[in-house]
């Protein structure tokens, strides 16, 4: 669900990751600047090219990501359509449908360690504040990893309801939820201790190669 | 066989490096409920059993190991280093096995949860790479090398679990209760697993089969260790006292 | 911070998520459908406290801009912070944080009345001071149109808060977060 990365050795796949969210950012900011139909069009156009053709991803990839929105495009476009134009109601859409494809494409084709790496790297001035950014990394990292645990534990205790006769009772499955998995993350807190995180380099060692060269 | 305290004997050992794991009159209380009391002994043997009833403080004296518990009065000594002033070195010496892998496993995908512990020891990229490489292959994990963790099995994610305390090439390793959430199948494969490994183990559980290859079993009750010797002793005493 | 905490900001910015995850629930009565997702920036600021509770939403704010689709309605990238309703996810780590500094000052007599005072300031009323003029701002309407227009939700908003207040002095008496007497490691 939350590993959209899609392996793969394209041109696109082994950009850096700064890169591609520096130009994603780029295109998010650039396409709120124009307002023709045309350029969102091709922007589309542009960015499931570059996702099908160049980085040859499965169109599955993008599609998973576009799905769940595209209700809330319809009813976009057709709230333009009672209260603006068509015109500029296919631009509001279609520059969310380039975003959307763009994002995803860099999404599949980013591993989260890179991902989270950038984002280390945007959080080191914090430093000054006694911030470690490896740290904000890791809790990033920790997220995603929690997120199809807390799902698979919260279907858990639904079903151990239901076997027990409650049909519907969903305030009363948040509490054991919560109880369960604050649990859970005490222990992994242990865990991570155990494992070294405390350890951790205040920077990331470099390669030993850019050492000896 | 030796029964209840044993006292410590190699006091004068503990800057030495090889003296393996000792306590000394170690108790540990949450406030006022006091779950080990009076704990000496010394661990030098390559296989340590640790069984006893739930809530009987085993899981305490697992965490004092490697320092994730530092005792409220005593001293625990690993290689000589003291776990309440010396606690990152001693767990860079032992690693630590979780019941629940759900919890040990903090990355999002297989590779990078390996590289987890390696990288926080400060190695350099290329011999991270190398460890995870290696540990993948070493446990079938090298066609899952970008799955999300959760798409793994139970078995095979307390094989990561392993996995990746093994990366960081601890000496010891301890175990808490690794084969309670498996089935038959996957308790056997990661008895297995253990047995293999070249680390000095000390092992939590309540499957008393896991022992029987063993060097040493502690029985803990009520928080103090009621019985300590070879597993063929200990385990059908304590067999017996369960009724 | 200890990495315990490292972990109960993880987790509940995953809670977050899972609770984007959920189909907005229609409430007899009600106009609009409740989504889940601001029940779990209150549950984050009254379990957690301010600091960490205010970190969680951070944390997961950053890894919807780093393009996981963690928003409810599968939402995410960048292309979300700068839409007219970008103000209502700014504020979510600071509504936290004043939930967490309101039920940290409240802790000792915390009770479903003191916990719905928290999340009903920091979980409603800072939510609409931020949100609101965003979006007036943004779709140069009037304060009064776009505080209008919110109105809508508000009655989901407060049942999310009642629901969050239930469920926070529920698990204060199972599990408190804040303020830890003595260390719970799981003893056995």
């Amino acid at each position: 669900m939350l590993s959209l990365y899609v392996p793969g050795g394209s041109v696109v796949h082994r950009a850096r990751a700064g890169l591609k969210l520096a130009l994603l950012a780029a295109l998010g900011v650039g396409l709120f600047l124009v307002e023709s139909p045309a350029v969102m069009a091709g922007a589309v156009a542009l960015a499931t090219a570059v996702g099908l053709g160049v980085a040859r991803l499965p169109w599955r990839a993008l599609a998973v990501q576009v799905r769940p929105v595209w209700v809330w495009l319809a009813v976009l476009f057709v709230f333009h359509l009672l209260v603006t134009d068509l015109r500029t109601g296919s631009v509001a859409v279609l520059r969310l449908v380039a975003l959307l494809v763009a994002a995803a494409v860099v999404t599949a084709t980013t591993r989260v360690t890179a991902l989270v790496a950038v984002i280390e790297w945007l959080a080191s001035p914090l430093r000054v504040l006694g911030v470690r950014p490896a740290r904000i990394g890791l809790v990033l990292a920790m997220t995603l990893r929690f997120i199809p645990l807390v799902a698979e534990r919260a279907a858990r205790i639904r079903e151990a309801q239901a076997a027990r006769g409650a049909v519907r009772l969903r305030a009363g499955m948040a509490v054991p939820l919560l109880i369960q998995v604050l649990r859970m993350a005490a222990t992994v807190g242990e865990a991570l201790d155990a494992r070294g995180a405390d350890d951790a380099p205040a920077r990331r060692p470099r390669r030993r190669t850019a050492v000896a060269s | 066989m030796r029964w209840g305290r044993r006292p410590a004997e190699d006091a004068d050992d503990a800057v030495a490096t090889e003296v393996g794991v000792e306590l000394r009159d170690v108790g540990h209380a949450y406030g006022e409920r006091v779950v080990l009391d009076g704990v000496s002994l010394t661990l030098a043997e390559r296989r340590v059993g640790v069984i006893g009833g739930n809530g009987s403080g085993k899981s305490t004296f697992a965490r004092l190991l490697n320092g994730l518990v530092v005792p409220t009065s005593g001293t625990v000594l690993v290689d000589g280093l003291d776990t309440r002033t010396q606690v990152r070195a001693v767990r860079r010496r032992v690693g630590f096995v979780f019941q629940d892998p759900d919890a040990q496993i903090v990355h999002p995908t297989v590779a990078e949860d390996l590289a987890f512990g390696p990288h926080n020891q400060g190695l350099p990229d290329d011999e991270v790479a190398r460890r995870v490489e290696e540990m993948l292959e070493r446990y079938g994990l090298a066609g899952h090398r970008d799955h999300p963790a959760h798409l793994l099995s139970g078995g095979q994610k307390q094989l990561l679990a392993i996995a990746g305390v093994l990366a960081m090439r601890p000496r010891r390793i301890v175990f808490d209760e690794p084969t309670t959430l498996l089935d038959l199948a996957n308790t056997r494969r990661v008895a297995r697993v253990i047995d293999e490994l070249e680390q000095d183990v000390v092992v939590v559980t309540h499957h008393l089969e896991l022992l029987g290859g063993f060097d040493r079993v502690l029985v803990v009750e009520g928080g103090r260790v009621v019985a300590d010797g070879a597993p063929g002793e200990t385990v059908p005493w304590y067999v017996a006292r369960m009724g | 911070m200890k990495s315990r905490d490292l972990a109960y900001v993880a987790l509940f910015a995953a809670i977050v998520a899972v609770l984007g995850l959920l189909p907005p629930v229609p409430v007899p009565g009600l106009p609009v459908p409740i989504t889940a997702q601001t029940l779990g920036v209150m549950l984050a600021g009254s379990v957690l406290g301010a600091k960490r509770g205010g970190l969680a939403l951070l944390v997961f704010l950053a890894l919807v801009a780093a393009g996981a689709p963690l928003l409810s309605g599968g939402r995410g990238g960048l292309s979300v912070f700068a839409g007219p309703t970008a103000g209502y996810l700014y504020s979510w780590p600071i509504a936290a944080f004043v939930i967490g500094l309101l039920t940290q000052l409240f802790w000792k007599r915390f009770n479903l009345a003191w916990a719905l005072v928290a999340n009903m300031i920091g979980g409603i009323v800072v939510i609409y001071a931020i949100g609101v003029p965003f979006t007036a701002l943004y779709g140069d309407v009037s304060l009064w149109a776009s505080l209008t227009g919110s109105f809508t939700f508000i009655p989901g908003d407060l049942v999310k808060a009642v629901a969050a207040s239930v469920v926070a002095v529920a698990v204060r008496r199972a599990y408190p977060v804040i303020e830890l007497p003595t260390r719970h490691a799981t003893a056995g």
